[in-house]
């Protein structure tokens, strides 16, 4: 993996203001998609609209960029309003990223990602840096990615590119419409991880829509829970709406087990790691049970010679002489992140027979574990605190 | 064919090499003069109709009745307004393609995905630069496709013109051949109107694989 | 316009309509040549085209020679076939002969074609079915697969009519008559009228062709398959 990249000089986010923002499809007296929506996000915070189907919030959030006009009420970005510009112009200065990502198939990754400094005619030189630069810092290998078709691509590579692509202009703001939905849960919690520690060294507005309200309170600063209407329910930090939901329709929508949810608001990080007994393959046996009983422990963790996890092996698949290979360890659940949430991480141990979580850096290497107990521990403080 | 002459005589073809070569060359203008006009006229008119089913339909339905008429009584029915003329030739061969090119265009262009068509307008481009820069060629490989198709009919039917008075390769077939009871004369006409038909498909396809480096990705994949 | 009473003259006159070249004995010599071809082209083809639609066998070989004779253009066929019965059949070589080897010829790859494509298209898991319920090829083809591939072939039977039709226009060239002959002669001798009027004869047939085999293809589609049977219950 490429050592971590200069951070590109960056602007920090605008503050998005929208002032009594409506919209109605159809003639007056049609009931209103959003009515009166006013809220403000404050620069360099990530602002989850999230609500039921029908409440608005993919159409609020294109009122921002006007793909949708809005028919009453402002929209400002910095203060400016965003119809003092011509609506393809406002838009080439928002970065945009949609479910399916909507890659353009004819171009190569790296032309994917100078779409809008080509539009904005950046001399051609500095575009080719920036889509380098970009795309080191989602993680793709420039070199290797940079010359592919997008048809080429794993699901996750596309995301990350859509990604890349969106900030490729240095945009004040960002949106992105459910842009996690399409991946399956594994991937999608590596990507928000991903996404996560993005945002804390580009700091972007970002206006974030999705329907899981899971994925909600682990991504945003704040939340603005929309109903029927674009009627604004709450919106505030995540903390906050678990602790104190501001009425039965919020209570309702973010789910009876708000104990439990408040586990999305703790991180693997946030938690002391355990150190686990490692083992590599081509170790003799006997060894590795002399390590189980020097700790007292039954499981070790098999990795590879970079230090990324392969499986665990118990004391009996230890048994006799001879030496570890990779096929006697039982692959367990996937690997954890700092970033991933203490829901995640309970999800996933449980699923695994070891109940104990392996948590990996940003190169998969591994850095500890977290088990089922400490998770216990914070759901039992949680409650007595009487959250 | 006629009694006492031998079937087929190659020295024939050799000794009328360039009358052989202008009639080719004929033929070779008339359909990329057709193709050419034809593509212009139904890219316009699918830019038109695309997005609107209530034109498209009545639009097509017309480009289809054309596309039924014989072709020789197509001439004859244009003959009254055009005169025997190269005109009435063109307008024929120009309308034959219609059908073809116009469904062709609409459909490539109905085919790129509405995720790529959302992305692009949300990024910022016009729509003019939306259908330059990323509609089009999208839609490149459908279109070349109804371009090999149209140009390939266009060839066949280029050979009847004859019959109003216009060169290519029919006049090898039809006035020195057929009217002439000339098996030689008709079987070199044939013979250069299918190879010059299977040349043209072959060189547009190949100008279709050059253009679309990105469709070789996705089969490369798989 | 003055042209237009020219033409409508032209139908007018009982000279137009009585004789070996009056307009019901061209227009017949169209219909029973064109009925003829297409009758031999669809025994032809449709054997050909089940065969390998079925057994996938030879299909290659097959769809090639039917590529090769589509590039043929339509006038080429009667060129080809023109030499070929003068050869074998002298005088009588000329007029129906050599038009109809030409339409049979030019109507038989998108039958093949078209049936092929038709065939390849059932799932294979239907055929799967009949096997499993004791059906045999023959019965499996009949009740099975050509009812759904009806639609398909039914459209390359209608592609060959409207060609063959269409082509049997230029049968005039080798003496075969039909409405075609009108329109030569008037070129030959300059009659703007006759030759208008022939020709909106051979478009209206064309088109008639056209409209009949559509209508044919639609009802192709076995009831079990139109939307608006499946959608009304009872």
């Amino acid at each position: 993996m490429t050592a971590s990249p200069p951070t590109p000089p960056t602007r920090i986010g605008a503050v998005v203001a929208l002032e009594h923002v409506s919209k109605r499809f159809g003639p007056p007296g049609t009931p209103a998609a959003v009515e009166d929506l006013s809220l403000v996000i404050p620069a360099g915070e990530i602002c989850v609209l999230v609500g039921p189907s029908g409440c608005g919030k993919t159409t609020t959030m294109k009122m921002i960029n006007r793909l949708i006009e809005a028919t009453g009420g402002r929209v400002t970005i910095d203060g400016e309003d965003v119809m003092a510009l011509p609506a393809v112009e406002l838009r080439r200065r928002i970065g945009y990223v949609i479910q399916q990502v909507g890659l353009f198939p004819h171009m190569t990754v790296a032309d994917n990602v100078g779409v809008v400094p080509r539009l904005l005619r950046w001399p051609e030189a500095r575009v080719r840096e920036r889509s380098h630069e970009l795309l080191e810092l989602v993680g793709l290998d420039p070199a290797t990615f940079g010359g592919r078709y997008p048809a080429a691509l794993s699901g996750g590579e596309r995301q990350r590119v859509g990604v890349a692509r969106a900030l490729a202009a240095d945009p004040p703001v960002m949106l992105m419409d459910e842009p996690f939905g399409a991946v399956d849960p594994i991937l999608r919690d590596r990507l928000q991880n991903e996404f996560l520690r993005l945002q804390a060294k580009v700091r972007k507005t970002i206006v974030f829509v999705t329907h899981d309200v899971d994925e909600a309170i682990k991504m945003a600063d704040r939340i603005a829970i929309l109903g029927r209407g674009g009627i604004l329910a709450q919106y505030d930090t995540p903390d906050a709406i678990l602790a104190a939901p501001a009425s039965e329709f919020v209570e309702h929508f973010v789910g009876a087990d708000r104990g439990l949810k408040r586990l999305s608001l703790g991180r693997v990080g946030d938690l002391p790691l355990l150190t686990p007994i490692l083992a590599r393959a081509g170790e003799s046996r006997r060894t590795v049970v002399q390590r189980l009983d020097a700790a007292s422990a039954d499981y070790a963790l098999l990795t590879d010679a970079a230090g990324r996890p392969i499986g665990w092996v118990g004391r009996h698949d230890l048994a006799g002489d001879g030496f570890l290979a990779e096929a006697d360890a039982t692959p367990g659940s996937a690997p954890l992140q700092p970033e991933s949430t203490l829901r995640d991480a309970l999800s996933a141990m449980l699923a695994s027979s070891v109940q104990l979580g392996v948590v990996v850096d940003e190169h998969d290497v591994v850095i500890g574990l977290i088990s089922v107990d400490a998770i216990s521990e914070v759901l039992r403080g949680a409650r007595d605190s009487g959250a | 064919m006629i009694e006492g002459r031998p079937f087929f005589q190659p020295q024939w073809i050799i000794d009328n090499l360039d009358e052989i070569g202008r009639r080719l060359g004929e033929h070779v203008l008339m359909t990329v003069i057709a193709v050419s006009a034809g593509f212009f006229i139904s890219f316009g008119l699918a830019l038109l109709v695309r997005g609107r089913p209530r034109l498209y339909g009545p639009v097509i339905g017309i480009a289809g009745t054309i596309y039924s008429i014989p072709s020789l009584a197509l001439f004859a029915l244009l003959i009254p307004l055009t005169g025997i003329s190269l005109l009435t030739a063109e307008i024929a061969l120009v309308g034959y393609t219609l059908l073809i090119l116009l469904r062709n265009i609409v459909t490539a262009l109905d085919g790129v995905p509405a995720d790529v068509i959302g992305a692009a307008e949300g990024m910022g481009y016009t729509p003019l630069q939306r259908l330059w820069h990323v509609e089009l060629p999208i839609a490149l490989p459908v279109i070349v496709a109804g371009i090999r198709i149209a140009t390939v009919t266009t060839i066949g039917l280029v050979a009847v013109t004859t019959l109003i008075g216009m060169g290519g390769l029919g006049y090898l077939i039809i006035n020195s051949g057929i009217r002439r009871f000339f098996a030689t004369s008709i079987y070199t006409g044939v013979a250069l109107s299918v190879a010059l038909a299977v040349f043209a498909d072959l060189a547009l396809l190949a100008i279709q694989r050059r253009l679309t480096p990105w469709a070789r990705a996705r089969e490369g994949r798989a | 316009m003055e042209f237009l009473g020219e033409v409508v003259a032209w139908f007018g006159d009982p000279a137009s309509w009585t004789g070996r070249n009056g307009i019901p004995i061209r227009a017949w010599e169209h219909v029973s040549l064109s009925a003829a071809s297409l009758a031999v082209a669809v025994a032809i083809a449709l054997p050909v085209g089940l065969f390998i639609g079925h057994t996938n066998r030879g299909a290659r070989v097959t769809m090639a020679v039917a590529n090769i004779g589509r590039a043929v253009p339509s006038i080429g066929w009667l060129g080809i076939a023109l030499p070929i019965t003068l050869a074998l059949f002298q005088r009588g070589g000329l007029g129906f002969l050599p038009s109809f080897v030409a339409l049979v010829a030019l109507g038989i790859p998108p039958i093949v074609t078209n049936t092929y494509a038709g065939l390849r298209e059932v799932d294979a898991e239907m055929l799967e079915a009949g096997r499993g319920v004791g059906m045999r090829e023959l019965q499996l083809l009949r009740r099975v697969e050509v009812p759904i591939a009806l639609p398909v072939i039914m459209a390359g039977i209608r592609s060959s009519a409207v060609t063959i039709v269409a082509t049997a226009t230029l049968a005039a060239l080798v003496g075969g008559g039909t409405l075609g002959d009108f329109i030569l002669q008037g070129l030959y001798v300059n009659d703007q009228p006759r030759i208008f009027g022939a020709a909106v004869l051979v478009a209206l047939l064309a088109l008639g062709t056209e409209l009949v085999f559509g209508f044919l293809q639609r009802r192709a589609i076995s009831p079990g398959l139109r939307p608006e049977t499946v959608a009304s219950p009872g």
